[in-house]
């Protein structure tokens, strides 16, 4: 089988092992400078600060490959964040119920974009702006911005697993998930063709109504627990402490090589793109450079990474058309 | 125009058990018919080709018998049952399968995924184990002799070999008797063509019958057994191909009768327009010599790959030559970009009108002045609204007659036919002495075809120099003053169309 065949895939390929190895020189290189890098310490907290962001990534990243777009879900999550925080302080509870709330609320309000794009016929774009900016106003509206604070302790009681803190647990437990229903289930491979081709997707007989309501409403599902989680790490509920995280998630996801044309992506890379943002930052704290230059270094590496794709992308098509002839 | 005679309802009918049959349809959209009293059948395992230009039908009695569209009057009987409608899931249930001509496959995904995906479908909460996706996808493969490889992602894939996969799609899931492939060909080279001629007989071989759609009347004649022909929502009747010859089914499809004839030998004497000599480059094309004069068309063939489109490309100043020589009017010219060779007034129409001919969304009126905005700004640098009008209506009504009410339609909403010509149009309106057609009739139908080539006659005869790049040999032949073969990047001979017949010069080009 001649190489080229495969050329596509060995891409992706290629561009997470591009992404694991500049991880691995950040790593060498910030260790080496910084010694307080690798320690356990760091690397735990580490890993924590970012869960939240994990969580909301794998949510976000379904939504990209079945071709769509999700901005909404930072407002979902503060949300049903606010919605099951006022629960647990009026009524109490325990960590089940308050799991099942936010998931139940995060995907009810993404099922409700989900209605919207397929029945409106709209750019999921343009539907989950207007719906972001609805649940968000809403919120502010009738909580006049006030934030809480009574939380109840078990609620906020550091938990750990085996001394992984609690955050990073449920953050590994939802990119399982993801993992698993994308790669291993038929509705993952459903999801796929739907962000290769839709109207082959409608055509072969898939069920777009379902698969959407399935997709945003994940996405919604992922953003009622990260915003549960949120809540738990900082042991309150301020409701525009999450505005504003929407375009880093996506960054993020985008870095790990998730197409925004739909069809193409992976966890893997998700979870690298994370890492690498992640890394990056951590890093140049440790190194004591000026928290103002993150914006700056975040969106070099996001151009980098974009060039680098569009570079190649372009120099596959040119091959192909030199095979064609 | 004559219209045809339509008596020979052939005896083809009654010979084999009926396994489809189509009884009286009609059906009507809003105000208009696309389908009336349309009675059509299949045999089973049978090749049976539905031909008719855009707009005559095919596509609505495909859809019917897909269950997309329910006839307002008529039968559908499957095998002896007869249906007022079908749904799209008794009709793959029966065994139908569509390809449709954009094939619906999906790029992101490895073959076997797209081989298998209709197994994904039937229920959303499947381990979809690779493995066994594979084996399936093998089955499918070795069933019809075919070898793919298995986890190349679509995409990556040739049109042709995309087809296959295609074809092996719809023979995975529920038992396929009948594969129904739209216009299956429009894209293929003539060795492409080849290959799925063989997978159709393999089909065929396996019992399974095959309807295809196609406006290529050389393809209808090779593949096909029985071929039947719509125009207007009609059936013109169905006739065993071997009864028929290809000059006769363009007369049934178009209503119109064709007369081929030769073009007397070129009389001009006039100095050469364009000369080419020992143009080469490197992996493209060698030593080409040709000389084009005034009024003149000249015919160039080869197969797809033979260095034809490489060759125009040079002379439209797109890809610059590494040795030789290129004259206009007698005079050396170098051609480095394609504004030197507007300058020098030479003009090409593209093989692919749909992405590079034209632009899509906007009006006619904007597509045609194009290319000669800098000979319609007025003095401010603005554009003069009155020149841009009178150049709009002498080459988009007067002289290519598109049929358009106005020119502020988006080219999009026009017909293949009418979208050449507005491409024709607009290079006309740069005032060229050298045309260059690449492949002008592509995805056009044989009517529209036609009236191409009648603008095209009457631009020479105005002393227009045209150079026509096809590989339809008909084409070619009829349309041509003299012929070039070219084969891998070399000019193999000049033909005198007088004295070469079309057999003769289709083995040549395909030796």
């Amino acid at each position: 089988m001649p190489d080229s065949d495969l050329s596509f895939k060995a891409a992706f390929r290629r561009h997470d092992v591009q992404i694991a190895s500049i991880v691995v020189i950040m790593v060498v290189l910030f260790s080496a400078i910084s010694p307080g890098f690798l320690s356990a310490s760091n690397v735990v907290s580490l890993l924590e600060n970012y869960s939240v962001m994990a969580i909301m990534a794998s949510g976000l990243l379904v939504v990209l490959i079945s071709g769509g777009i999700d901005i909404s879900f930072a407002a979902i999550a503060a949300v049903s964040q606010y919605l099951v925080a006022t629960l647990l302080v009026h009524y109490g509870g325990n960590w089940l119920v308050a799991f099942g709330l936010a998931a139940l609320f995060g995907a009810l309000l993404g099922v409700v974009n989900a209605l919207l794009i397929y029945y409106l016929k709209a750019l999921s774009v343009i539907v989950t702006i207007s719906t972001m900016t609805f649940y968000f106003a809403v919120l502010m509206f009738v909580t006049d911005g006030k934030s809480i604070y009574d939380l109840p302790d078990w609620f906020t009681a550091d938990l750990s697993l085996f001394g992984i803190p609690f955050p990073v647990v449920v953050a590994a437990v939802v990119l399982f998930v993801t993992v698993f229903f994308l790669s291993r289930l038929s509705i993952g491979r459903q999801i796929y063709g739907l962000g290769g081709n839709p109207e082959a997707a409608k055509r072969v007989g898939c069920n777009l109504l379902g698969l959407q309501c399935f997709v945003y409403g994940y996405s919604g599902f992922t953003a009622g627990i990260a915003g549960l989680v949120q809540a738990h790490r900082v042991e309150e509920v301020v409701p525009n402490a999450l505005i504003g995280r929407e375009l880093d998630v996506l960054a993020a996801v985008v870095l790990g090589g998730a197409s925004l044309l739909g069809g193409i992506g992976t966890v893997s890379g998700t979870i690298l793109g994370i890492l690498l943002l992640a890394i990056v930052l951590n890093g140049l704290t440790l190194l004591g450079v000026s928290s103002y230059s993150f914006g700056f270094v975040t969106g070099l590496i996001i151009l980098l990474s974009v060039s680098a794709t569009a570079y190649a992308a372009k120099r596959q098509q040119k091959r192909n058309v030199r095979h064609a002839h | 125009m004559t219209q045809v005679p339509n008596n020979r309802e052939s005896a083809a009918e009654q010979t084999a058990p009926h396994f489809i049959e189509m009884r009286g349809i009609s059906k009507r959209f809003g105000g208009v018919r696309a389908l009336s009293d349309v009675s059509f059948s299949i045999h089973a395992a049978e090749i049976h080709c539905l031909a008719g230009e855009n707009g005559c039908g095919k596509s609505t009695l495909i859809k019917i018998l897909s269950g997309v569209y329910a006839p307002d009057e008529g039968q559908i009987v499957l095998e002896g049952k007869a249906h007022s409608h079908l749904s799209p899931a008794a009709s793959q249930r029966f065994g139908v399968q569509i390809i449709y001509q954009d094939l619906s496959l999906f790029p992101n995904l490895s073959v076997a995924e797209n081989i298998t995906f209709g197994h994904q479908v039937e229920t959303p909460v499947r381990l979809a184990d690779r493995q066994a996706m594979r084996k399936r996808a093998q089955a499918v493969m070795q069933r019809l002799n075919v070898s793919l490889p298995l986890d190349a992602l679509v995409g990556t894939l040739p049109i042709a070999t995309r087809q296959l996969v295609a074809i092996c799609r719809a023979l995975a899931g529920e038992q396929a008797r009948l594969v129904v492939m739209d216009e299956p060909t429009a894209s293929l080279t003539h060795q492409e063509v080849d290959a799925l001629l063989a997978t159709i007989h393999e089909l065929k071989r396996q019992g399974i019958a095959t309807v295809f759609v196609s406006h290529r009347l050389d393809e209808v004649m090779t593949i096909a057994e029985r071929v039947t022909v719509l125009r207007d929502g009609r059936n013109l009747g169905t006739y065993w191909v071997r009864d028929i010859d290809r000059r006769r089914l363009g007369e049934l499809i178009t209503g119109h009768v064709f007369e081929n004839v030769l073009k007397p030998p070129f009389p001009g004497k006039e100095d050469p327009v364009l000369e080419v000599r020992g143009l080469s480059c490197a992996g493209q094309y060698a030593n080409v010599n040709l000389e084009l004069r005034p009024g003149e068309i000249l015919g160039l063939i080869g197969r797809l790959g033979a260095g034809r489109t490489e060759l125009a490309l040079t002379l439209f100043g797109m890809n610059p030559p590494d040795q030789g020589e290129i004259r206009v009017n007698g005079k050396p010219v170098q051609l480095r970009s394609n504004r030197e060779a507007i300058r020098q007034k030479i003009a090409y129409v593209s093989e692919d009108r749909l992405s590079l001919g034209l632009v899509m969304p906007q009006t006619i009126a904007d597509n045609t002045v194009i290319t000669v905005l800098d000979q319609l700004t007025g003095s401010m640098g603005l554009i003069d609204g009155r020149r841009r009008a009178q150049t709009i209506d002498r080459w988009i009504f007067q002289e290519l007659r598109v049929k358009t009410n106005t020119a502020d339609r988006p080219v999009q909403q026009l017909s293949g036919g009418n979208q050449q010509r507005v491409v024709l149009a607009k290079w006309l309106a740069t005032d060229p002495r050298v045309l260059i057609l690449d492949s002008p009739t592509v995805g056009v139908d044989i009517g529209a075809k036609a009236g191409i080539f009648q603008v095209v006659d009457t631009l020479a005869a105005r002393g227009l120099a045209i150079l026509l790049i096809s590989d339809e040999v008909e084409e070619v032949l009829y349309q041509s003053h003299r012929i070039l073969v070219m084969s891998s990047g070399q000019i193999v001979g000049t033909y005198d169309p007088q004295r070469v017949s079309e057999q003769e010069l289709r083995e040549i080009i395909y030796a």
